[in-house]
């Protein structure tokens, strides 16, 4: 029984960073259909960012309450730099080939990924940055005979505010309106005078801090190291394409579904485990190609 | 921007071009060192997976972002072979190889064709990383990420004609195993080049120019997507299966998503416009790999960069730019 | 004898009758224009017939047989044509490529990939005579895109001609285009139909082309058939001037543009 309590968690922690990632990449799609294969590289940059701005504030040694609280706010710094990255790259290398077939969109991300992922072994070495003095400042709770991260429920409590936040955002507040309007019809959006241009910045950067946040908040409990953003964004796709791309909310169900299967996957199939994922994800798109969510 | 389609296709003067270009890569061996005859089969190896990856996106209009799968597919095909069945003519893995890759383009194709554009791309991702994964964890089937060993000077080349053995066995490998690809080469740029202009290549563009009206002129439009795209895999499995004995290892890593980025790198490179553009792609970006590997560990941001300025600054590649700037000096 | 048999055709969109119980038989041999104003469901008609839109309900019978839920390419191959209101061409194939893949498709010659497409001379002749019939000879080199208007209209029409259907549905081949040209473009379609003894349905709004070239007139009104018969019944027909001329303005008899 406590092992499974510990697996539930574990999917539900897994699901956290997860869905912090998917659902930038879900929110750039939806309003630019801009399939950003470096999205999983700003996550990888956020991991980084933070944990190098933790080590670099707060050395390596742990300290007391302070000291812990201190690391925790500290820790957000690479979802800021993050977006601030996005907002520098949409208008500089995204925004003038809107015009063109999309294929060229897919292609400098691609591009943006290889410089990025290089420019990261360039600025933070070859070297795992962690940021653990977090994790082991926090302790453990136990859970029957066994102990568990107390730093691995924020975790789960960051993303699910997040979602709640995003939500929000989306659908009660007057940006969210413009941003779906936006994502409707792009120029119909524009012919009633609102600033698609700006709305897109915003978008980028909203879903590249998303991405950089995903980062910043796995980093105290996995260090952060060179490829993780390449991994990282395979599984994300199979979350938006499972749940639909472009839905917020098949975000967090698809973040959901692929981190238990995920899980069960490494304990009973383990060999297959990847495979059945994007087996689903292909099944996915067969049958419901908007995804469970997904609109039309 | 258009593509060349103001002149008629003219067999001579195409005939002529291509011979004298294969005459010059003939000679070539002679004038140039042994590692540069090797970067240049590496790169005409990669030119087969590009003219094939480019019979979906140039001519029927379709963006495959897991063409790594049958390029892998050939080349553990191969591997297996000669692994398991101890198979070491060449000719025999070759045909293995693409029996091999046809099927799964078959297979994954009939799936994928069903949608176009980005779902297309996400699609043939997504099946690709199921053969990578599958490649990745079954180690003791594929030696996981250890690949599995393929060493060239074991093969025989021609039914058994030539075979390596003694001393200077890689030097004399690398040497015949230029010709060998050469020829192959010669033979399926040829192929692609008369499906490209065959009515059958010409129903492809119709299809990417206006889908709609494709089926109103009686072209069964997934039909013929289905094909090209098991053409296209099984062209890209060729290299594959190529690939592996010059590599003299096969590792997951051909396997994974960002080789099928590096495939559709090397065909924008060239243009994917043209039907030359792909193979000067995939040639210069094998120079541009290797010589940025080789003087920096931050080889990924050079090419990063350089695909970066080309999608801003040249999106019609090397050889569409030329082709432009050709036509515009005829003009003046 | 009827080659097409339309038997209580119906589409829906929503609330709106775009094909309201349409049941309408076209005999071999005849020009039929359908005229109606605009939103009559003459293009949805043409596209219900066409395969381009599904049936709800009814039945479509083509040389006796019921090809209601056969697929676009399926009623090509069976001998229907259409050509389209919006130009829809292949438009980076010069004008000479686009006409030649009708042909070739028409032939299944399309599925032969061991071949230049260029040395097939049968078929190049075919296009190049196609193209002149249709005024385009000096165009084959083109690219469709580049082609004007008026040519793009006729280029139309000439893949759907090239196909050698036993019917050939038009849907406003004139529209978009100067009045002079519109007279061309129809005396070029209604010499290329008479001489092959086509059976042709035009959807057309210039009731001056439909009168002269018609054997016989469909009028159309919210998805339904209003009124057919011959050119006289139609022009004496009260309640059809009225739906056209209340639907779509005092011009409605006269030339548009």
């Amino acid at each position: 029984m406590t092992i499974f309590i510990i697996q539930v968690l574990n999917s539900l922690f897994y699901a956290a960073s997860l869905f912090l990632i998917a659902a930038g990449l879900s929110l750039i799609y939806g309003v630019m259909r801009i399939v950003n294969l470096a999205h999983g590289t700003f996550y990888a940059l956020g991991a980084y960012v933070s944990a190098w701005a933790v080590g670099t504030a707060f050395g390596h040694a742990g300290g007391g309450g302070w000291h812990l609280m201190g690391q925790l706010l500290l820790l957000p710094i690479g979802a800021i730099a993050i977006a601030a990255v996005g907002a520098v790259i949409e208008p500089t290398l995204l925004r003038p080939l809107y015009r063109r077939p999309e294929e060229y969109l897919l292609l400098i991300t691609f591009g943006l990924l290889m410089v990025l992922e290089d420019s990261m072994k360039l600025i933070f070495g070859g070297t795992p940055l962690s940021a653990g003095t977090i994790m082991d400042a926090m302790g453990s709770i136990p859970i029957g005979r066994l102990l568990y991260p107390t730093y691995n429920l924020v975790v789960m409590a960051v993303g699910l505010g997040a979602a709640i936040g995003l939500w929000w955002f989306i659908y009660r507040t007057r940006f969210g309106v413009i941003l779906r309007a936006t994502s409707q019809d792009r120029r119909m959006a524009a012919a009633l005078g609102l600033n698609v241009s700006r709305v897109y910045i915003q978008a980028f950067a909203i879903g590249c801090f998303m991405a950089g946040l995903g980062g910043a908040v796995v980093v105290p409990a996995q260090a952060a190291v060179l490829g993780m953003g390449v991994d990282a964004l395979i599984l994300a796709f199979v979350v938006v394409v499972v749940g639909g791309l472009g839905s917020l909310e098949g975000a967090f169900i698809g973040a959901l579904i692929v981190s238990f299967v995920r899980t069960a996957g490494i304990q009973f199939f383990p060999e297959i485990e990847l495979a059945v994922l994007y087996l689903i994800a292909a099944a996915v798109l067969l049958v419901r190609p908007t995804g469970l969510f997904g609109r039309a | 921007m258009n593509p060349a389609a103001h002149t008629e296709v003219s067999v001579t003067r195409t005939s002529i071009a291509a011979v004298a270009i294969l005459i010059g890569l003939a000679v070539l061996p002679y004038v140039i060192d042994i590692y540069q005859v090797q970067l240049l089969t590496y790169g005409l190896i990669f030119a087969i997976a590009a003219l094939g990856f480019n019979l979906l996106l140039g001519s029927t209009g379709l963006l495959s972002f897991g063409h790594s799968a049958y390029f892998g597919v050939g080349a553990y095909t191969v591997a297996f072979m000669v692994r398991d069945l101890g198979t070491v003519s060449m000719e025999l893995c070759i045909i293995g190889g693409v029996i091999g890759t046809t099927i799964i383009a078959a297979l994954f194709g009939y799936v994928c064709v069903r949608y176009t554009r980005i779902f297309f791309g996400i699609l043939t991702l997504a099946l690709s990383q199921v053969i990578w994964s599958l490649a990745f964890k079954f180690f003791w089937v594929t030696g996981g990420t250890d690949g599995i060993r393929v060493p060239g000077r074991g093969m025989t080349l021609l039914a058994g004609l030539i075979d390596f053995k003694g001393s200077g066995a890689f030097q004399k490998f690398v040497f015949s195993y230029y010709y060998y690809v050469l020829v192959i080469f010669a033979v399926v740029a040829a192929l692609m080049w008369v499906i490209v202009h065959s009515p059958f290549g010409m129903a492809l563009k119709a299809i990417r120019d206006n889908e709609v009206r494709a089926r109103f002129v009686g072209l069964s439009v997934r039909r013929y997507r289905w094909f090209a795209f098991i053409i296209s895999g099984a062209f890209t499995g060729l290299a594959g299966a190529l690939w592996v004995p010059l590599n003299g290892l096969t590792t997951p890593d051909i396997l994974y998503w960002p080789f099928s980025g590096e495939i559709v790198f090397m065909t924008v490179l060239g243009g994917f416009r043209t039907f030359t553009g792909p193979i000067v792609g995939a040639i210069a970006f094998n120079y541009l790999k290797t010589y940025a590997v080789a003087s920096s560990a931050y080889w990924q941001l050079v090419l990063g960069v350089v695909l970066v300025v080309l999608v801003l600054v040249l999106p019609n590649g090397i050889i569409g730019t030329a082709q432009q700037l050709f036509r515009k000096l005829r003009r003046h | 004898m009827a080659l097409l048999e339309t038997v209580n055709l119906k589409r829906y969109f929503g609330e709106t009758r775009a094909v309201d119980n349409v049941s309408l038989t076209i005999d071999e041999g005849e020009f039929v224009s359908v005229v109606g104003p605009n939103g009559a469901g003459k293009t949805s008609l043409c596209n219900v017939v066409s395969g381009n839109l599904m049936a709800e309900s009814g039945q479509i019978m083509f040389k006796g047989v019921d090809v209601t839920h056969a697929t676009a390419p399926e009623r090509v191959k069976a001998g229907i044509a259409r050509s389209f209101q919006l130009v829809n061409l292949f438009d980076d194939l010069t004008a000479f490529d686009n006409v030649s893949l009708a042909i070739f498709s028409r032939d299944d010659k399309t599925r032969n990939l061991a071949k230049l497409a260029h040395l097939d001379e049968a078929v190049s002749a075919e296009a190049d005579g196609i193209l002149g019939q249709f005024g385009l000879a000096a165009k084959r080199n083109e690219l469709a895109r580049d082609l004007a208007q008026g040519e793009r209209k006729l280029l139309d029409v000439a893949l759907a001609y090239a196909l050698r259907p036993k019917l050939l549905f038009l849907d406003e081949p004139t529209s978009g285009v100067s009045t002079r040209d519109k007279g061309q473009i129809m005396d070029t379609i209604a010499a290329v139909v008479r001489r092959d003894r086509l059976t042709a349905v035009i959807i057309e709004h210039d009731m001056d082309v439909v009168f002269k070239y018609s054997d016989r007139i469909v009028v159309m009104h919210q998805g339904a058939v209003l009124a057919q018969g011959t050119p006289d019944a139609i022009r004496t027909n009260e309640q059809v001037a009225l739906i056209l001329l209340g639907s779509s303005g005092p011009d409605a008899f006269s030339r548009k543009e």
